[in-house]
């Protein structure tokens, strides 16, 4: 990469932080409890919107692996979630009605708040279905993963988004508040990823499992992308670019190993197909707020409604991380 | 009075340190404490505090100290001048950092040292002898000079030491010194240390360490020899180092390992291991176990291992090897047919039945997959579509050997298939590529089809299959091949098939019982001599022996062994 081509993501990471700048006065304060903010505290933040129905377990997910506290911004949600995170006591919640699209869906919002309140923490940025898996987490909170992480002058860890699917149709599963809902979306698709290069952000770029080989398999470069970095020691002068697919400075995005080796890495499981599934994406073709025209959304819609059933004889059932580890999914690198 | 006396150094956890000092100075042993000058005072003041009932602890003065430099020698031996002077009784000084634990109770450690009242334990061995040197100076950190920071400026550190070494330069050593090198953390007897410390010489050793890069690991190692009568050269703290020479942490779930442990103390410990420091910290730890120290290094070797090596064939968010590195583009060996299903039809079944394992028709079709059986959907849930495979038709196969392995994957494969795979194959010392070229004479031959349609055809396989050639064969193609002309399979076709087999089935293989469907090939030399004729020369197929005038004598038909 040369001079010229270096000098080009810096400005485009400066114009991302003007941005964010700019966009976080879209932002109106419902709760600000970052004050209790501690030194050593892990920060999760996340932007949703009409989640009410999965927080309480997500919330109480994220505490037992040791995230100290919450940045949520609500994007207008209407089914009273905004009231709950308020009464929790490590959320701090802002409000925004204004587009999610316009805002680079949610980056611009979210880049603003972790340049002024995550700058030196340990930071997860995640959406609100999405459960970070990592080596040992049944033994170790997050705070050790960080702990080692920072020990090895590693700075961001790498994870693949595990899409997680229910035996038989999608619709037929029902999700109440509280409920783990990988008791029932515990499939996943344990071989069947294409990995390429990013050149210019020099990130990976991961796609497949069954959305790719459903939704996706007459058109296979439009199937979502399931790389990310969700967990980084966050620095006020990073940004993200899309989703949190990839970042700049550009190094961040180096979390794998090019020689052969394995670095530490981790797998987010992706509780996306429960029972509201069909009826969120259906909403959201409507709402045209998601990335490239919702056209995810369209797919599934379609595909739901032609081949509802996600499962072959091949799906694999969770068990837990070690299993991920030994399929190849994820890898503990060197941390023993 | 006690014997033993503790030098901790610290720089952060300083609640965990205090446990550690209270630990150790209520079990008698004296204790002096060395915190970084970095640290806030506020923060020392109440580490001060929490101690203050502890009659026979103490603080050094404080220095700022930055790994690998003389910093922390400094502080180590203002804390243990410290201790020795303000401990008349100590005999042994065991330097421990913030973070470590005892493994076994401190008395046992005082009744072993009791037993060897004179002896230094000191990891030191010579320049030679270690292989575990960070950036691979050993030698050179007692020759070279280094002005630049290897945390903070590894480009300058780099550079500079890559100058040092063209120009030659060297560093003289001072006399009767001959360098050692081992862990930071030993314990010495009174008499060795206060040797060091009294040396007439000391300013000039100093002087010469203070510029040798990482001198907590060489200072001491290489003094020590000057003085002591009897050295033992282990290190009585566990200390597991990974690749970069940064040292492993202790877990709450490496409390088995821990108990299994040689060793008496062990760094480093998460702060926040709360199962750790309590049971190691407890007034009375569990009943002695029986010690498996081997069981420690095969956990942090096998990390090693994983980290610089990874499993092969694995494709993933943190392994992802660039296109020049050919070991481990693949999980395992595997094996391309080329060209023997358009020679027998029914190939794929036969080959099924020989080796006993599933055979895959052509991976590579241009419509669909043509996996085992007809499956459409197979391990990994890697589907048959033949779109999804195309999209990155290398990882396509990857993620096929991936999910397979420990079965021998064989496919077939051929001119009219996707060639995208190939270059990639050619490059993988893992691909056993079996080449019977001109094979599609064969169905062209059989498919009565209008001539001119079939020489066009004939023409576009012969040049995708020559280019094929040229990638197998290129000078640094890692596949193991072997190719045959159609004529020269069909000389000896069962000693060929036998080969294959043997190859996948392994050396226990059984001979070939049955033989394969053979179709009848009267005419097919008339036929490529057509080709010829009219202009296109399919000399991949070979040169195939001359028929008699329409007499049903071909070559194959004159070998009993093949069955029609």
């Amino acid at each position: 990469m040369g001079a010229i081509e270096r000098y080009g993501l810096r400005l485009e990471r400066k114009r991302y932080l003007v941005r964010a700048w700019r966009k976080a006065r879209e932002l109106e304060l419902v709760v600000d409890r970052t004050f209790t903010i501690r030194e050593d505290d892990v920060i999760c933040a996340l932007v949703l919107r009409d989640e009410k129905l999965r927080l309480p377990f997500l919330l109480e997910y994220y505490r037992k692996l040791g995230v100290g506290h919450f940045l949520i911004v609500d994007n207008g949600s209407t089914d009273g979630g905004r009231e709950f995170l308020a009464d929790q006591p490590d959320c701090s919640v802002w409000l925004t009605e204004t587009s999610y699209k316009r805002a680079r869906f949610g980056m611009d919002w979210i880049n603003g708040l972790l340049g002024r309140y995550g700058h030196g923490h340990w930071c997860l940025t995640i959406d609100a279905d999405e459960f970070l898996v990592y080596p040992f987490c049944d033994t170790r909170p997050l705070p050790a993963l960080t702990y080692w992480l920072e020990n090895a002058s590693v700075r961001a860890l790498g994870t693949m988004v595990l899409d997680m699917y229910p035996r038989g149709p999608v619709g037929e599963t029902r999700y109440s508040a509280g409920e783990n809902p990988f008791a029932t979306a515990s499939w996943f698709d344990s071989g069947n990823y294409t990995i390429s290069r990013n050149w210019k952000y020099g990130n990976l770029w991961i796609q497949g499992g069954p959305r790719a080989r459903t939704f996706f398999a007459d058109a296979p470069a439009e199937a979502p992308a399931l790389n990310k970095i969700p967990l980084v020691k966050w620095h006020k002068r990073y940004a993200y670019v899309s989703s949190t697919h990839m970042l700049l400075p550009r190094g961040l995005n180096l979390v794998f190993d090019e020689s052969g080796g394995e670095k530490a890495s981790g797998v987010l499981m992706h509780a996306k197909f429960l029972g509201q599934f069909r009826s969120k994406a259906e909403e959201e073709i409507l709402r045209r707020e998601h990335y490239a025209g919702s056209r995810e959304y369209e797919a599934y819609a379609r595909g739901i409604g032609e081949s509802p059933d996600l499962w072959t004889r091949f799906s694999e059932r969770y068990r837990d991380w070690r299993q991920l580890e030994i399929l190849g999914l994820m890898s503990k690198g060197n941390w023993a | 009075m006690s014997t033993l006396g503790f030098a901790i150094l610290c720089h952060t956890a300083l609640g965990r340190v205090a446990q550690l000092a209270r630990h150790l100075a209520e079990r008698d042993c004296p204790v002096v404490i060395h915190v970084d000058a970095k640290v806030p005072d506020r923060e020392v003041a109440a580490l001060k505090a929490t101690l203050a009932e502890n009659w026979n602890v103490r603080f050094s003065p404080r220095f700022r100290c930055d790994w690998g430099t003389w910093s922390l020698v400094a502080a180590t031996n203002a804390a243990t001048t410290l201790l020795l002077r303000e401990f008349a009784n100590v005999r042994h000084v065991y330097l421990a950092s913030g973070s470590c634990l005892p493994l076994k109770p401190v008395e046992e450690l005082r009744a072993f040292l009791d037993a060897h009242p004179r002896r230094d334990f000191i990891e030191s061995v010579t320049t030679e002898e270690v292989d575990w040197t960070v950036g691979g100076l050993a030698e050179e950190r007692f020759h070279l000079r280094f002005p630049f920071s290897w945390k903070s400026q590894r480009g300058l550190f780099d550079r500079s030491v890559e100058i040092q070494r063209r120009l030659g330069l060297r560093r003289r050593l001072p006399e009767g010194i001959e360098p050692h090198l081992g862990s930071q953390w030993w314990c010495l007897t009174r008499q060795t240390l206060s040797a060091i410390q009294q040396d007439p010489r000391r300013a000039e050793f100093d002087r010469y360490f203070r510029h040798v890069w990482i001198p907590d690991e060489s200072y001491y190692q290489t003094l020590a020899r000057r003085y002591a009568t009897d050295v033992e050269s282990r290190s009585l703290t566990l200390s597991k180092f990974d690749h970069q020479g940064k040292p492993h942490v202790f877990y709450d779930d490496h409390l088995a390992l821990l108990q299994r442990s040689d060793c008496w103390f062990a760094r480093k410990f998460w702060p926040r291991a709360d199962r750790l420091y309590d049971t190691f910290l407890a007034a009375s730890p569990g009943p002695p176990r029986p010690a498996q120290p081997s069981r420690i290094d095969q956990v942090f070797d096998r990390a090693r291992e994983r980290r610089v090596r990874g499993r092969a064939g694995l494709y993933m968010s943190g392994r992802f090897p660039s296109p020049q590195i050919e070991a481990g583009r693949t999980a395992a060996p595997y094996t391309v047919c080329h060209g023997f299903d358009a020679v027998f039809p029914g190939f794929t079944d036969w080959l099924s039945r020989q080796t006993g394992l599933p055979v895959h028709g052509h991976l590579f079709a241009p419509d669909a997959v043509e996996f085992a059986d007809g499956a459409t959907v197979v391990e990994g849930n890697l589907t048959d579509s033949a779109v999804l495979r195309d999209y990155n038709p290398e990882r396509f196969l990857t993620n096929l050997v991936w999910a397979t392995r420990g079965r021998h994957l064989v496919f077939q494969h051929g001119p009219s298939d996707r060639q995208s795979a190939v270059p990639f194959m050619a490059y993988d010392p893992h691909a056993a590529a079996w080449i019977v070229t001109g094979a599609w004479a064969v169905p062209l031959f059989h498919s009565n089809r209008d001539f001119a349609d079939i020489r066009r055809e004939a023409a576009i396989l012969q040049r995708i299959e020559s280019q094929m050639l040229d990638q197998v064969r290129a000078p640094f193609a890692r596949a193991t091949t072997q190719i045959w002309t159609l004529a020269e399979f069909l000389a000896h076709p069962m000693e060929h098939l036998q080969r294959v087999v043997d190859q996948i089935a392994g050396p226990a293989a059984p001979r070939v019982a049955e033989v394969p469907r053979m179709p009848d090939l009267t005419g097919l030399q008339k036929f490529v001599q057509n080709l010829k004729n009219q202009g296109m020369n399919p000399f991949l197929v070979g040169e195939l022996p001359e028929e008699g005038d329409g007499r049903a004598d071909t070559p194959a038909r004159t070998r009993p062994y093949l069955v029609q």
